[in-house]
Formats: structure tokens, C-alpha cells, sequence
């Protein structure tokens, strides 16, 4: 399987471990990853606030270079942000073709041309129905049997563009999930919203927004999550919810990459499990080479 | 919370501004029928000036100034589920990016501090084409030296993890999305409306 990997932003920085993840486990799997050349940022949730043409531009230029860059791969990307805006694009332009047009006069200056031929297809997606749980059960060699696991969606991986899971009660997690040996922590904020960029503007509310997810992932050995935004939130910000909730708050929070590389055997070097701000400690037998 | 009253005439609603506001779905949102699935949906509902269906209501009756002033629009996190929710499948939270757009726009917003945010955003894409997020954040913290003292610890515990990687601003010579941004200001300026509407 071939795809063109557009890792975003935050996967060069805060979000390296989820790259170094995601490459180790679909490498694993046998599929072919090429990187988006010259790939730029798709706006976040920045660029549509400032102007729609500019929210709608940025997302294009890429969808455009993947375009050019190949014929035929689906355009891969792990981040949740980066997926719901290049989809938010497709959907917008194939629905407008004035506005299509007026994307096209804008990508000019960059001698580019987005037709609207390539699919966008999230990691999840891609693992949950490329590869499938079957295909991911004949290369665990470290079943995490025992470890209590509580999927954690988001907004953006299951709506309003995503078209592979419900956008309210989301399930593509869970054969995954079960495929590794994990026990699933069912929960009810599994596709609410972790505070996106509200813990910083507006942390008041955001944090409130985070430690109601964390509250209800109670009792699980750790989380897992498929979104770079979704996991600084969940995972850095455990001292202050600690504080806000008079209650000490500490449960580890995975890429779901990190959690597959795990059951894979893969090292945890290589996983980037130590770059995590609330230290991953899994029971004992979990813990694989390093 | 108080309720303010006010008295509307309403032989003479103002429907320029919900076509403003609402310019390729502004049928669609005459269509609420105020059921209030939104506010029941909304995560940040109680900490609202205006709740969502409140404010759909004020956008229907042209009340719009009152709503970009609102604290509300900069509390949505973007989490689509009043969007996916809404029974007669308003584009809700496309909808609150407008009302941010014409927020700041004309210089409305109600929070410092998410404009400051935005502002740090926008200026590092268009120099780098990418995100910088250590950067971003100095550049947050100086114009709003409050979120440093409450960010500074969390930055070191950061820094200490590899998690932040250390790159000097480059500030000659770097402004990689120039030309992108100014074409798509240029194509505002020529189309104001085809673009919106």
C-alpha cells in the first residue's frame, strides 16, 4: 500500500514521537510512505477565523502539490486538524465551483492547480480499514493483555468531514483496540472536545474541558488518542487539572501508533514514549525492549 | 445572568447582516426553529454571554453587532457537534468562524488574548509556511506577559522533554507564504463578495 505523507506541523516539534510512531508501525505493516514535498501548514484553526479564501487556500496549496506530486496515492495525514481542514476544503470547493475557481487564481502565484482528485484519508482510517484488526493481530508479538485502555476520539478525527466512523459514537477504535489484547474503558467523552487551542487562549474553560475527558478515563492504565492537538491536552496540562480538581490526575496518553508499536515489539526508543509530560509507566509486563 | 430586555420593531429587521453573516446558507438560518440542541451540545455553553441558540435568534433579527462583541464567539472551540446536531442542518460552526472573521475584521473582538493568539499564528504560517510552536508561544507571551507566568513551567517541563525544539526567529529574509497572502488579499479586495457568498 503507497500513500503521500503529510505530517503537519506539530509533528516536527510537540508531536515528533507521533511521526516516529506512525512511520515505525505502517513500515511494520509493509506500506510505502513517501513525504509531501515542500508541504507548508494548513491553516489550523487560525487561517478560516482570518479570512475563508485564506482558510480555504491553505489547505489547497497542499492538496494541489499532492496532486503534482503523485497520481494516484491517497494524501495520508495522523493530524486531526490537518485532516478536517484539507476535508473541510474538498467538501467546500467541490460544492462551489466559483470559489474552486478563486482558490485556483490564489495557488496561481505558486504555480499550482488543485483539480479535486486525491483522497484524504486520516491514520485511523487507514489502519482501521486499509490494514484492518486481522491484519494487525498477525504482527502483535507482545499481546497487552490486562493493560485497561479508554480510546479518545476528538472532534475532528469523526466530524463534520470525516467520512469512515460515526460523528457521534465512533467505533473504529475498538477492533483495533481489541486486535492488540487491550481491555477497552468504554467512556462518554470519547468524541467530545479536549479544549483544542482554548487551554491556551482561554484556559479557564479549556482546562475545565480537559479534565472532564480525563474524568472520564478514570481506571483506565492509559489513553489513547489520534490527534497531536487532542494529546498536548490531555497529557500536558495534568498538574494544573490536578490542582483545578483537587484530586491528583495522572494517566499516561498514548498515540494509538505508540500503543500498536508496543504490541508490535517494536523498541520503545523508537516509539518516543519518554518524550510524553506525564511519565508512561505501563504495568511491568507490558513494558517490551528498549 | 440578566436577561436584557430590549424593544425590537420588527416591521424593520435588518436581513443585510444575516446575509453577512450567513452568506451561502443565510435561508438555512432563518429556518431555526430555536429548539436549543445547539446550547444543549455546546461544552462551553455556561460560560457564555449569549448561548448559541440565544445568539442564532439575535443573528435571525439582525442584531449582529452585539453578537461579534459577545465573549461567546471566541469560547467555541470548533468541536462541529452543535453542527452535526442541529436538526435543520445548519452549518452552525462554519457559521461562528464568520462571526469571528467579521470580528476582528472590524476590530470587535471582546478577547485580547485571543486576538494576540491569532495575530502570532497567522504572522509565523505566512513567514515559514510552517508552524513554529515555540515561537508562537514566545510571541503569545509577549504580548500577553500573564499567560507567560502561567505557561513558563510547563515550557521548561517541555524544553526538559525534547518536546520544544530550539530555533532563533529568523527575521531577514523570510516570508515564505508572502505572495499567497497577498494574492488571496488582493482577490478579497477585487471580489468582496463572490468569495463569501
Amino acid at each position: 500500500m503507497k500513500y503521500l505523507f503529510y505530517p503537519g506541523c506539530s509533528q516536527e516539534g510537540t508531536a515528533r514521537e507521533y511521526r516516529d510512531s506512525t512511520l515505525a508501525v505502517l513500515q511494520a505493516l509493509g506500506a510505502e510512505l513517501e513525504e509531501l514535498k515542500d508541504w507548508t501548514c494548513c491553516g489550523a484553526s487560525v487561517a478560516s477565523a482570518a479570512s475563508q479564501l485564506l482558510g480555504l487556500v491553505l489547505p489547497a496549496r497542499n492538496l494541489a502539490l499532492a496532486e503534482q506530486q503523485a497520481n494516484g496515492p491517497d494524501l495520508l495525514t495522523s493530524c486531526s486538524a490537518c485532516y478536517s481542514n484539507l476535508r473541510r476544503t474538498q467538501t467546500t470547493l467541490a460544492d462551489h465551483p466559483k470559489l474552486h475557481h478563486t482558490v485556483n487564481q490564489a495557488l496561481e502565484v505558486e504555480q499550482l492547480c488543485y483539480r479535486g482528485v486525491v483522497r484524504v484519508r486520516h491514520l485511523l482510517d487507514v489502519l482501521a480499514n486499509d490494514f484492518g484488526p486481522q491484519v494487525l493481530q498477525t504482527r502483535v508479538q507482545n499481546p497487552l493483555e490486562g493493560l485497561r485502555v479508554a480510546p479518545y476520539y476528538g472532534c475532528q478525527t469523526v466530524r463534520p468531514y470525516s467520512r469512515f466512523d460515526n460523528p457521534h459514537r465512533p467505533r473504529s477504535m475498538l477492533g483495533i483496540l481489541e486486535a492488540l489484547g487491550v481491555q477497552v474503558h468504554r467512556h462518554l467523552r470519547e468524541a467530545a472536545c479536549c479544549g483544542a487551542s482554548l487551554l491556551v487562549t482561554q484556559p479557564d474553560l479549556g482546562l475545565d474541558m480537559a479534565a472532564e475527558v480525563l474524568a472520564a478515563c478514570q481506571g483506565a492504565d492509559c489513553i489513547v488518542t489520534v490527534c497531536p492537538m487532542c494529546h498536548m491536552n490531555l497529557d500536558a496540562y495534568q498538574d494544573q487539572i490536578s490542582h483545578r480538581l483537587g484530586q491528583r490526575v495522572q494517566i499516561p496518553v498514548l498515540y494509538l501508533p505508540q500503543l500498536i508499536g508496543l504490541a508490535f515489539g517494536l523498541p520503545e526508543q523508537t516509539l518516543g514514549l519518554s518524550r510524553h509530560l506525564t511519565p508512561v509507566r505501563l504495568p511491568a509486563k507490558i513494558a517490551t525492549t528498549s | 445572568m440578566s436577561i436584557e430586555t430590549e424593544m425590537l420593531n420588527l416591521t424593520h429587521i435588518d436581513r443585510s447582516m444575516l446575509a453577512e453573516v450567513s452568506p451561502s446558507h443565510w435561508e438555512k438560518m432563518l429556518s431555526c426553529i430555536q429548539c436549543g440542541t445547539c446550547t444543549a451540545s455546546c461544552p462551553a455553553a455556561h460560560m457564555m454571554d449569549i448561548p448559541p441558540r440565544r445568539m442564532w435568534r439575535m443573528v435571525q433579527l439582525g442584531l449582529v453587532e452585539k453578537v461579534l462583541r459577545s465573549k461567546s464567539i471566541w469560547l467555541c472551540s470548533a468541536c462541529y457537534s452543535c453542527h452535526v446536531r442541529c436538526p435543520r442542518g445548519i452549518p452552525l460552526t462554519e457559521t461562528m468562524n464568520r462571526l469571528k472573521q467579521l470580528a476582528l475584521q472590524r476590530g470587535l473582538v471582546s478577547s485580547g488574548t485571543s486576538q494576540a493568539f491569532y495575530r502570532s499564528f497567522a504572522t509565523l504560517i505566512r513567514r515559514y509556511g510552517r508552524m513554529r510552536e515555540m515561537e508562537l508561544m514566545a510571541r503569545y507571551v509577549l504580548s500577553n506577559p500573564l499567560a507567560g507566568v502561567r505557561f513558563a513551567p510547563l515550557g521548561w517541563k517541555m524544553l526538559w522533554r525534547g518536546k520544544l525544539q530550539v530555533q532563533l526567529p529568523r527575521l531577514a529574509g523570510q516570508d515564505r507564504l508572502g505572495r499567497l497572502f497577498d494574492r488571496v488579499a488582493e482577490l478579497e479586495q477585487q471580489t468582496p463578495d463572490s468569495p463569501n457568498r
